[in-house]
């Protein structure tokens, strides 16, 4: 019904091979020897064995309290990521240039929305409510990824942020279909399967410009030059800046560093932009025979903090939209909520 | 306002033949917006021929944490598994 479903599907591989070969390695550490806590059992080591044996902890498991913060802090930051990259995109909807393109890309908005249930859906199962999750959003208690806070100022940026940023988030998504809560890793195998219909829409679109007329080539290299370097930045900080990485490396929740994603990322894009005759912005960007991979410029580290902090090019507007978006369908949750509490006292009274 | 939107658990038949599984939970305020909610959110790709929501209050588990090992009682019944029993040679259909 996903990927391998698809007819004239490409043979296992590339990153949806790595997607089904996590849900299958999933499955095969569920099967093996059953880890049942005995009445001796100490809880924290039952925990470290279940995680050392590349299995599963599940919502009822005990964790330790750290462990829970942290999965909520992240889970809940990429729901909000979801939720808040509806805006970039949904921009662009009235104006696609043909209703095949309008189509897509409302699909494709509208499994954002999806993306962003599921997890709000895992994170929930942590023990925190919803309303609280998007309480933390709307007051910028919680963060969501700095790359929402760019605009998109053509139609080529559509295409890019399917390339490059769709791109980024399945780089950064597909270990975390081996994280050790099982909640998540299984809302990111969803996630991450349709997430290859956005990027290979992106691509697609960004195709058909570059081999367009010289205006529509200009267009879409103006829209990769301007999305490469924040695309970059959504790996976050160099490893030796990052603050959470090692007790996230320990507990599987994080598999490899930021410096690793990012770099696996530059050597996937070289192939691809070459593909699309469009540019990579960075003079530097070359083969390094001897580490078998691109040398390439580091984002600008200082632009990630301050965007993250809220001083990017659309940080006020992506809020003020959410928070109105939010408001304004209030009537609608209460509506709903009045009609459902009048058909139960209804039955009541016919009971 | 809506204090509390209840939670629901999402169950889907992916094929005929196929026992319902859990896919995730969603909120609505009550059963026949829950069941068109999940259909927008878990079966978008065709993955369903049947769902079920369930009011996930209405859900009682077992817990893991119950250190009185709840399923021990499973454990020392080993005649319930056929492997348990020797078959004497040349017996066939058994």
């Amino acid at each position: 019904m996903y990927g391998s479903d698809f007819p004239g599907e490409d043979a296992p591989g590339g990153l949806l091979g790595e997607v089904e070969a996590a849900e299958a390695a999933l499955r095969s550490a569920a099967a093996r020897d059953r880890e049942v806590a005995g009445p001796d059992t100490d809880l924290a080591d039952h925990f470290a064995e279940i995680v050392a044996a590349d299995q599963k902890i599940e919502p009822r498991d005990w964790m330790p309290e750290a462990y829970r913060r942290t999965l909520i802090r992240q889970i809940a930051q990429h729901a909000h990521s979801e939720i808040i990259g509806m805006q970039p995109e949904g921009n662009w909807i009235s104006r696609a240039p043909s209703l095949k393109r309008k189509a897509i890309l409302l699909a494709k908005v509208q499994d954002e929305a999806g993306h962003g249930l599921y997890l709000y859906a895992a994170a929930e199962t942590l023990g925190i409510s919803r309303d609280e999750l998007v309480d933390m959003l709307l007051e910028g208690r919680q963060k969501y990824s700095s790359i929402f806070n760019y605009p998109t100022l053509t139609w080529a940026d559509v295409g890019a942020i399917g390339w490059l940023v769709d791109g980024a988030a399945i780089v950064n998504q597909v270990p975390l279909c081996r994280c050790s809560y099982g909640p998540y890793a299984r809302a990111m195998i969803r996630v991450c399967k349709e997430e290859s219909f956005h990027q290979r829409q992106g691509y697609e679109i960004l195709h058909t410009l570059a081999h367009g007329t010289p205006a529509q080539q200009a267009m879409a290299q103006d829209a990769v030059d301007r999305w490469w370097y924040p695309s970059l930045a959504m790996f976050g900080p160099p490893d030796g800046d990052s603050t959470h990485s090692a007790r996230s490396m320990a507990w599987k929740i994080k598999r490899f560093s930021n410096d690793e994603l990012r770099q696996r990322f530059v050597d996937m894009c070289v192939g691809q932009a070459e593909v699309l005759g469009l540019t990579i912005p960075d003079p530097e960007l070359r083969w390094n025979d001897e580490r078998q991979a691109y040398d390439f410029t580091q984002p600008d580290y200082a632009e990630l903090m301050r965007v993250i902090s809220g001083d990017g090019p659309c940080n006020r507007q992506r809020m003020d939209h959410r928070r109105r978006a939010h408001h304004e369908g209030a009537w609608v949750r209460e509506a709903a909520a009045a009609y459902a509490a009048k058909q139960a006292s209804r039955e009541k009274v016919a009971a | 306002m809506t204090e509390h939107t209840p939670l629901w658990e999402v169950f889907v038949r992916a094929r005929r033949g196929l026992a319902h599984s859990h896919v995730g939970s969603l909120h609505a305020p009550d059963a026949e917006l829950a069941l068109r909610h999940a259909r927008d959110l878990y079966t978008r790709r065709q993955e369903g021929v049947s769902i079920w929501v369930v009011p996930a209050s209405a859900i009682t588990a077992s817990s893991p944490d119950e250190k009185d090992a709840f399923f021990d009682p499973a454990a020392d019944k080993v005649y319930r598994h056929p492997t348990f029993y020797d078959v004497p040679e040349g017996v066939a259909h058994l």
